[in-house]
């Protein structure tokens, strides 16, 4: 099975895509999907840290991704 | 909590709309706050400007920033919209409107709120330069940990002030 992950701005760049499913089985860590997304083609253009939100809430890398979730990556924001 | 109107939106705001919104026979102070797209970004030329939002989670956040400031300023009114798309130079993309008795909280709780929103929704984007460059904007550059300003970690807003600005 896999997650779709929501994509935006710089990060929809990186990866080509607005939505990648990545490959894992829920439920799984935040920090497992980072992890993944690091050696997707385009992973190695995400900065060190990166913000994940789940449900449209930031979490931590901790936190458990359930099948259903809507998972999105964050880049550094830039609004007004 | 007196949050009267949070959106994203694509057409040009409409700012006697979003004013009516925030009006009451309380108010004696509208404040008004508009970003705009500037001509110029760290010297260099810039011809436009595309704005990209997550949008569910952009309209939760826009909401909750004006409700924490509604929090701590009793008697502030709120309408905000976050124009989306692509945008012209001097065109409009952020309007918030605050409203109060007095003209201190009105002022305040509109400073308040575009130093919270910059911080924390989730909005990005995407100069375009005169040499037909087009760059996402990363606020963070060149902070220490690399990319990524934390909404979560930067909940303190600035302090509400009477007339200090």
């Amino acid at each position: 099975m896999s997650i779709p992950v929501l994509l935006f701005a710089s990060y929809a760049d990186a990866f080509g895509t607005r939505e990648l499913p990545v490959p894992v089985e829920a439920p799984c860590q935040v920090q497992t999907l980072i992890d993944l997304l690091r050696v997707m083609p385009g992973g190695d253009r995400l900065p060190p840290r990166v913000l994940v939100a789940v449900n449209q809430r930031l979490v931590d890398a901790s936190t458990l991704v359930h099948p259903g979730d809507e998972v999105a990556l964050i880049p550094p924001v830039a609004g007004g | 909590m007196p949050l009267l109107h949070a959106a994203i939106v694509t057409a040009p705001i409409d700012l006697t709309a979003l004013i009516a919104r925030a009006q009451d026979a309380g108010v004696g102070a509208v404040s008004v706050f508009l970003g705009t797209v500037r001509d110029l970004n760290d010297g260099r030329p810039v011809t436009g400007i595309d704005y990209e939002a997550y949008e569910g989670m952009a309209v939760r956040e826009l909401a909750a920033v004006a409700v924490e400031v509604c929090d701590t300023t009793p008697g502030l009114r709120v309408a905000l919209e976050h124009r989306i798309g692509t945008l012209g130079v001097g065109d409009v993309s952020v309007a918030i409107v605050t409203a109060h008795a007095h003209r201190a909280q009105a002022c305040d709780g509109s400073r308040a709120i575009i130093e919270a929103l910059k911080q924390r929704v989730p909005v990005w984007k995407r100069e375009h330069y005169v040499d037909g460059d087009r760059v996402w904007i990363d606020p963070t550059r060149g902070q220490k940990g690399g990319a990524g300003a934390n909404p979560a970690s930067n909940p303190v807003l600035p302090p509400i002030t009477q007339g200090s600005e």
